[in-house]
């Protein structure tokens, strides 16, 4: 067992904002969608777009910061292992088998996170993000003012909108779960936190696998 | 050292947002704190006193010779008082389908006393004008036929006759009307157009005798104990040209005008309540309910009209609230009191009125007096607040043509409805007078008017809510269904598929994680 510095301190006000502000906006959101009534229906109108904008700034500066550091090459999707990860949560995870794929620095998410966090960043969250501007400057179109957007109907709008706000939802729910399945409950919950994380030393095929990645992310 | 710039970075760019945020821009008094201060100042003075006028000071023996008085002085108004409409009872529109026509009382039927022709002897009492009940009528004739009066007294002792052709009531001294005159009051203007139809709110629902001296929470703008404003303070008047007419006969989007002349058309603090502007009006969250006070007449059904007691005469059924549900003369009516608006879509255009003699088409069973153009998609529309009134009048079903019957009479035996009470003599008398065929066969026919609510602004702290109408259950806009509005509608594949997945993901992440404790469990022991 050894530790290893796997997140920045970026990296983690990153995810926390950004977890803070999803589940705020689902919150506030599902209350504007008609789902329940909350913080009463004008405020979160408000708190939603405020929310919603400063999750596009807080996207800006990840963004700049994936690309600088060259960090987004972590997200590029693999098929190499996933096999193994999936078997991994299918059968291994009971029997306390080792992870299949190692963490560390210049590898710190397995194949199935790569294609997910790759999916939300290159799907789901622009689509959330280009129909909540959409929303947003959606303008009815008036006769004495030029309008930025003509959209005849919100609903086509709408739906993308909730579409996109039940996968991330699930995603959120299974993202939850998963944090349970590190070396133990709370390793990776620590891990986001702190920064280090406890890895598993172990000599074999998996060390081999881990000198690839780095390779790749070389 | 690199740690500290940056959490300082961090820390600074969240102070910059917040501000951003935060801030509320001082942008000076609102626009609504403005005109409270205009409103609160005293009026100013008037600069003429008819009461010291020589010309005033006799004795008046016939009204037109009060308006001989006031055009000594006034010598040119007559020209312009006899071009509008509320001498002329008309005005010239131009219509698609008509071209450039004459249209108002004389010739557009309404839903209440069905039209004014041949019954000018009792409908002139809301005319600006004498000498109605003789031919010519004052239409035809001369300046003097003016009533003043009816507008500009503000001794509030003025009274017109009842079936008097327009002449004012014996009891009236016209001396001291005239030495009151000023500009109109809502006592002047209420008494004919909150009484309209025949009796108090039977036509407007917001505008009836409560609105003399209104509360505060019956009308913001009217109340005594606030702007107490005054109908021509909004009414905006030129050359007797009186602003701000109404779509039951007005065809034109022309003369409207709306809450924005003093409000502007984005007058709240929230830019999302500024947002809501452009679709719509002002009255639909601001007028909550009409008829705040007395009943509205909802329905009439004149075809229950003409029942007699036992002597022979034509009687009234009040209800509990003093109600009249029952007339001989005029039929059967429902009532609503703190009624609900319907809403629209509407742009401002009537462009088809019902007006006598159009044909009904075969297979209509409900006729659209004045049917409003609007929807959605067209950028001119807003949602507005209506009241929807239904009556069921003479039809003639041979020739399709809606009866403007004889109503009223001197005496009995010209064919009038209200001193007859029959049906056949009072059609065949109304139609020949308006020079449109009667077949003799009298059937009935509903008509449906729609009457936007302008009046009766509620204080802010009553008006609507969001989720008055942003809501799945019982939205205020449940019947507008051309368009998606949010927390009204959803796509209900769509959410009870996401919920099905949500639930599924929850079981998944439960089931899987008791498998890990089971085995767990079973690996320890």
């Amino acid at each position: 067992m050894k530790r290893v510095y796997i997140y920045e301190g970026f990296e983690r006000f990153w995810h926390w904002t950004q977890a803070i502000l999803i589940i705020f906006l689902a919150f506030t959101g599902f209350e504007v969608h008609g789902s329940y009534s909350f913080f009463g229906y004008e405020n979160a109108v408000v708190y939603h777009r405020i929310a919603g904008w400063t999750l596009v700034g807080l996207y800006v500066f990840a963004a700049f910061w994936h690309f600088a550091t060259g960090e987004v090459k972590q997200y590029i999707p693999t098929f190499k292992f996933m096999k193994a990860q999936l078997d991994y949560y299918i059968f291994g995870i009971f029997r306390n088998a080792p992870h299949p794929v190692k963490k560390n620095r210049l590898s710190k998410l397995n194949p199935l996170q790569k294609i997910t966090y790759f999916s939300l960043m290159v799907i789901i969250i622009p689509l959330m993000m280009i129909t909540g501007l959409l929303y947003y400057y959606y303008r009815v179109p008036q006769a004495t003012t030029v309008n930025p957007l003509n959209i005849s109907n919100l609903h086509v709008i709408s739906f993308w909108h909730v579409l996109g706000a039940y996968f991330l939802v699930m995603f959120l729910i299974g993202h939850l779960y998963l944090i349970t399945t590190g070396h133990t409950v709370l390793t990776n919950l620590k891990a986001m936190i702190t920064g280090w994380e406890d890895i598993e030393e172990e000599e074999g095929e998996e060390e081999t696998s881990n000198q690839e990645n780095n390779k790749e992310n070389n | 050292m690199r740690r500290t710039y940056l959490i300082f970075t961090v820390i600074g760019l969240i102070i910059v947002w917040a501000v951003y945020v935060l801030q509320t821009p001082y942008v000076g008094p609102s626009k609504l704190d403005q005109l409270k201060e205009k409103y609160s100042a005293p009026r100013p003075k008037k600069a003429v006193d008819h009461s010291k006028f020589a010309v005033l000071q006799k004795k008046f023996k016939t009204p037109q010779e009060v308006t001989k008085a006031c055009l000594s002085c006034h010598n040119e108004v007559d020209k312009e008082i006899i071009g509008t409409p509320h001498f002329r009872w008309e005005r010239p529109v131009y219509l698609e389908n008509r071209g450039v026509a004459y249209l108002g009382k004389g010739d557009i039927i309404n839903n209440f006393c069905i039209g004014v022709q041949d019954n000018e002897g009792s409908c002139a009492k809301c005319h600006a004008g004498y000498g109605m009940n003789r031919t010519p009528t004052a239409f035809d004739t001369v300046a003097y036929d003016i009533d003043c009066l009816v507008c500009h007294d503000n001794s509030n002792t003025y009274l017109k006759g009842a079936n008097m052709g327009g002449y004012p009531d014996k009891s009236v001294d016209l001396g001291v009307v005239a030495r009151s005159v000023g500009r109109p009051t809502r006592d002047d203007c209420g008494v004919c157009h909150f009484f309209g139809g025949g009796g108090n709110n039977v036509k407007h629902g917001d505008l009836e005798k409560a609105m003399f001296h209104p509360t505060r929470d019956v009308d913001v703008h009217m109340a005594d104990a606030g702007p107490n404003l005054q109908c021509v303070d909004c009414h905006k008047t030129e050359h007797h040209n009186i602003s701000g007419r109404l779509i039951s006969i007005e065809s034109q989007q022309a003369g409207h005008f709306g809450c924005e002349e003093c409000h502007t058309a984005e007058p709240h603090e929230s830019e999302i309540l500024n947002e809501h502007t452009y679709k719509v009006a002002c009255q639909t969250c601001h007028i909550p309910e009409y008829a705040k006070v007395n009943s509205v007449n909802i329905h009439w059904d004149w075809s229950t009209a003409g029942k007699l007691d036992k002597n022979g005469k034509p009687y009234m059924v009040e209800d509990s609230l003093g109600d009249h549900i029952y007339k001989s003369i005029k039929g059967t009516f429902t009532y609503g009191r703190h009624v609900k608006p319907q809403y629209f879509w509407f742009n401002g255009k009537v462009s088809n009125h019902y007006v006598l003699g159009d044909k009904v088409p075969k297979g209509d069973t409900v006729v659209v007096m004045n049917p409003i153009e609007g929807s959605y998609q067209d950028i001119h529309s807003k949602i507005y607040p209506m009241r929807i009134h239904t009556t069921i009048q003479p039809f003639d079903p041979v020739t399709r043509l809606i009866i403007q019957p004889h109503l009223w009479a001197p005496k009995k035996g010209e064919g009038a409805y209200w001193k007859d009470f029959n049906w056949q003599t009072a059609a065949a008398t109304g139609m020949k007078h308006v020079g449109l065929p009667f077949s003799g066969k009298l059937g009935w026919i509903e008509t449906k008017m729609y009457w936007p609510i302008n009046h009766m602004v509620s204080p802010k702290e009553k008006s609507l809510q969001c989720t008055d109408c942003h809501t799945n259950n019982g939205s205020r806009l449940a019947s507008l269904t051309d368009f998606y509005l949010p927390g009204r509608d959803n796509n209900t594949w769509l959410d009870t598929l996401g919920v099905i997945f949500i639930i599924l993901t929850i079981l998944g992440v439960l089931g899987h994680g008791a498998l890990r404790l089971y085995f767990y469990k079973k690996n320890n022991s």
